[in-house]
């Protein structure tokens, strides 16, 4: 049907709007308020979790793809988005009770032993892991930042659930023994820093958290952890690898990748509170990604590689889904396709592929240059849909065969999670509200040397 | 009648080995006596015999060093040469028409490089050295004592000594290595045919430089490193950029890959890289080692002149580049951890300074700046931002990325980024990265900036010719600029104009 539209476009001469078209800008709304445009894409978003959870053991896919596993991390934002969908109305209470205690017991119960196919290790969980057995798969790491956010979405669950029922008050035991379990300090390596990971063929990889990145949520649960916490000397340790920039004429501790600026806040509420170095700073993460929203619109007006479609309402690199097409000459530059890839702003890689959700997730920064965003992204979906945004990524340089822009088929678990949080975060702000509340997530900040606002209460 | 090839290399041995050469009857004791005329041997005999002293120079090889016979010189023809063919395959998108069939003449390629080689060694050559007042010895010197040295079977006395050994590539010890056979970053110079395809073991300056040049001439290339991130030592940004130029030339970059095993089937090498646990097979018809370069410390009688060393970190030295014996200085590769000829050649000076004038110059006291000359180049001068961090200096980068610089978009080199590192509230450079075409060219404002004391404040009202890349420098202190007028300034500004 899409297709067949576009098609159509092409052959009566009418070419498909691009995203940025001034007039684009004044029609994509197409009469929809701003907030009916975000729950429509937030509940589709939701819908997501519902739709593909495995109801046995609370296991949520990567994607829609045929034979997918589960992701954990996807997962932790299943957890987290399940209160959302209780108060908006999209999911009954018990089902949201019953599909969260379906992933925790799942979870307490499972194979820990660390073997090549077991569930997790030290109360860590593998990363990737079969949607039935909820054993490893892909010989996946064990994966601490993965790991993270499945706490974050346990956490989440602990403090949304406080009916004093059998089912939220054993949900909240559950919740606290995972929590408990997980060995942080084990992850701590050289220089008390912590690691990326662990194979049971190989032992803890090389890499090593190295600038800013969504690892502050790692940092924030290790520290805050009742029974293995991270050392204090960690997060200093990290944080020692940031870089403050001033690039476009914006000073922001850089990270590349959007979703980087986002992944942390979806659950900790960053405005006001600050550590060591922010206040060195003068400023906070939450205005640090705000900063770091406008720099991937400068980035995208400046479009140094000459993709199409690059505009001032048309950006947002990051991680995501792109074309693997054969390299070809853009601009009078070879150019090679990445598939799945970090893309980042501004030394790339950047190959024009656009990741419409991490543009969406910055609403809660910088609503004023999001939202023309997300409206022209609409439009330029041919026929107003909201295809481009909760695709993994679009790419309006590489083209179909049938000359339609590449877009990411089906659907990714993480883009549809951070959709739902961010998208709640600013309309009411649920989440944080939830965070504020975590006395385990107020500890890590505190040992982490966040000071001011909300954490002086 | 001998090959151009052979022309070129015998000429070039006139001039650094002398065949049939006598060694000089010693003029002994030596006010200096320099062991190693690489390029710190060669800056200190010469230094040293400017100012009147008896200077004895010893090599054992060829005068140069690696820098001229392996190194730095015979490496850049040949990156020039896969650059231009890179150039001419794109030439259509500057317009250029090419015939279709350009080739590389890889033999025609290595005939420059070694006419070029001879060249720039003529100005080191035994017989100029000897007219400037240097006796050079050849042959593999030896201390006998604190004060002598042997060397040819003549025993040499000195006042003061100098050891700029230099280094040799380092080969990783794999099995099945020496049996299947691999080249260096010294004997590559020596191929006279392209391989289809070669592997690069190690992601460090020297395998990245001479994988993109091979690459570039046709030749697969695979490079292997055993850690996880391309160019360890440089920052991220830019040896992500350069991993991204390089892996669209067609390099594969394998990272988190150790080479653990190589055998040989036919005229085929395979070599087992473990990758966090996943075994992988490479087969090419060609081994590169790239991974550093070791001190040449050994057979030099250290221990008799009371000369402390180690095998990995060479000749121990004082910050005066005085060794553990009070009257032996070392200098260049052979005791520094920047292993460059440029950092040898202030090495140098300064032993010639405090071992014959009394002098007290300190070798912390030196900006050093290095490049590694990939495509783009990346450079970098003093700190780097987690050094920085680390010392506790607040730090803020200014940050101008090539494709804001006009002359970078005109040339259509955008891939790279100037970086300014200053520390946070003041206009003092603490260090610089440049990823550009001629990054190297660059970073040397930058240097002399930072050597010279000079700030942002000050570069902002240089005149930078335009269009050149040089000027993102210039973009970067105007950057600073800006962030030095407060709201309050700007606001009085604004009611001032419009008063």
């Amino acid at each position: 049907m899409w297709n067949a539209v576009v098609r159509w476009r092409r052959n009566s001469g009418l070419t498909q709007p691009r995203v940025g078209d001034p007039l684009s800008a004044t029609l994509s709304a197409e009469g929809r308020s701003d907030d009916t445009l975000l729950d429509r894409l937030q509940r589709a978003a939701f819908d997501y979790f519902p739709r593909t959870v495995n109801p046995l053991n609370g296991l949520v896919p990567d994607t829609t793809r045929k034979g997918a596993p589960s992701s954990i991390a996807v997962v932790g934002l299943a957890l987290s988005a399940y209160p959302v969908g209780v108060e908006r109305g999209w999911m009954e209470r018990a089902e949201a009770v019953h599909r969260t205690l379906a992933a925790l017991q799942f979870f307490l119960h499972s194979d820990q032993s660390g073997g090549v196919q077991a569930t997790g290790h030290r109360g860590f969980y593998f990363h990737f892991l079969d949607m039935d057995r909820g054993t490893r798969v892909w010989l996946s790491e064990l994966s601490l930042i993965d790991t993270a956010m499945l706490m974050a979405g346990v956490l989440t669950a602990a403090t949304y659930f406080t009916a004093e029922t059998s089912e939220e008050t054993e949900l909240r035991r559950l919740a606290e023994a995972l929590y408990r379990r997980v060995e942080w300090r084990w992850a701590q390596r050289e220089g008390s820093a912590v690691t990326h990971g662990w194979k049971p063929e190989w032992g803890f990889l090389n890499y090593g958290w190295e600038g800013y990145s969504e690892a502050i949520l790692l940092y924030v649960l290790g520290l805050g952890s009742p029974t293995y916490p991270l050392t204090d000397q960690s997060y200093p340790a990290w944080t020692v690898t940031y870089q403050w920039e001033n690039l476009y004429g914006h000073d922001f501790l850089y990270a590349g990748p959007l979703f980087i600026h986002q992944f942390s806040h979806a659950w900790l509420d960053f405005r006001g509170i600050r550590d060591q170095f922010m206040r060195e700073k003068n400023c906070d993460y939450f205005e640090n990604s705000r900063r770091a929203t406008y720099v991937q619109r400068e980035y995208a007006m400046r479009n140094p590689h000459c993709y199409t479609g690059y505009t001032q309402n048309c950006w947002g690199i990051s991680a995501g889904e792109g074309p693997s097409a054969a390299p070809r000459f853009v601009a009078g530059r070879r150019q090679a396709f990445l598939g799945y890839a970090a893309r980042g702003v501004p030394y790339g890689p950047d190959d024009g592929t656009i990741a419409g959700s991490s543009t969406v997730s910055s609403l809660v920064f910088a609503p004023e240059i999001v939202l023309p965003a997300l409206r022209n992204m609409v439009r330029g979906a041919s026929g107003g849909d909201d295809r481009w945004i909760r695709a993994s990524g679009f790419n309006q340089t590489v083209c179909e065969a049938d000359l339609s822009d590449w877009v990411s088929n089906g659907e990714f678990g993480l883009d549809q999670g951070i959709l739902v949080l961010m998208i709640e975060n600013y309309r009411s702000g649920l989440l944080w509200r939830l965070g504020r509340g975590n006395p385990y997530l107020r500890t890590g900040l505190r040992r982490a040397g966040f000071r001011g606002g909300w954490l002086s209460c | 009648m001998l090959s151009a090839e052979n022309r070129y290399d015998r000429d070039l041995c006139t001039n650094v080995r002398p065949p049939g050469w006598c060694n000089p009857r010693p003029r002994d004791p030596y006010h200096l006596l320099i062991i190693g005329a690489g390029p710190a041997g060669l800056v200190a005999a010469r230094a040293a015999a400017e100012r009147g002293a008896r200077v004895a120079l010893i090599e054992r090889d060829r005068l140069g060093g690696d820098c001229l016979n392996y190194g730095c010189v015979p490496s850049k023809p040949l990156i020039r040469s896969s650059r231009l063919y890179a150039e001419m395959r794109n030439a259509d998108n500057y317009g250029v028409r090419v015939p279709a069939d350009i080739q590389i003449d890889f033999p025609k390629a290595m005939e420059r490089m070694r006419r070029i080689r001879m060249r720039v060694g003529r100005t080191d050559s035994a017989s100029l050295l000897m007219a400037e007042g240097i006796d050079v010895f050849f042959g593999a010197a030896r201390f006998i004592s604190g004060d002598a040295v042997e060397v040819g079977g003549a025993r040499l006395r000195f006042k003061k000594a100098m050891i700029a050994t230099g280094a040799r590539a380092m080969v990783p010890s794999i099995p099945g290595l020496a049996e299947a056979g691999y080249l260096t970053s010294e004997s590559a110079f020596d191929l006279s045919v392209l391989p289809r395809s070669l592997l690069v073991i190690g992601g460090g300056p020297i395998g990245c430089e001479l994988a993109q040049a091979f690459c570039r001439f046709g030749v697969r290339t695979v490079i292997a490193h055993k850690e996880p991130y391309f160019l360890p030592c440089e920052e991220r940004d830019a040896a992500q950029m350069v991993a991204d130029t390089m892996a669209r030339d067609g390099v594969e970059i394998h990272l988190n890959a150790a080479a653990v095993k190589v055998r040989v089937e036919g005229a085929t090498k395979y070599v087992e890289t473990i990758n966090d646990g996943t075994t992988v097979t490479i087969a090419v018809d060609q081994i590169l080692t790239g991974i550093g370069r070791l001190p040449t410390v050994e057979g030099l009688g250290l221990e008799v002149a009371g000369v402390a060393y180690d095998a990995e970190n060479g000749v121990q030295v004082d910050d005066f580049l005085r060794t553990t014996n009070r009257c032996i200085y070392a200098a260049g590769d052979v005791c520094l951890e920047h292993k460059f000829t440029d950092t040898a050649d202030a090495s140098a000076r300064i032993v010639v300074h405090n071992a014959l004038l009394l002098g007290r110059q300190r070798l912390s006291a030196l900006t050093i700046p290095w490049c590694t000359y990939t495509d783009p180049e990346i450079a970098h001068v003093g700190l780097y931002v987690r050094q920085a961090r680390e010392r506790g200096i607040p730090v803020k980068t200014f940050t101008v990325p090539m494709h804001d610089v006009d002359r970078a978009v005109a040339d259509g080199e955008e891939d790279g980024f100037v970086k300014l590192h200053v520390r946070e509230g003041t206009d003092r450079i603490l260090g610089a990265t440049v990823v550009a075409r001629h990054a190297g060219e660059m970073i040397n404002g930058i240097s002399l900036a930072m050597v010279a004391g000079i700030g942002l404040r000050t570069i902002a009202r240089v005149i930078h010719t335009y269009p050149t890349q040089a000027e993102a420098i210039r973009m970067a202190a105007h950057a600073y600029m800006r962030t030095r007028r407060s709201p309050v300034m700007r606001w009085l500004q604004r009611q001032w104009i419009n008063w």
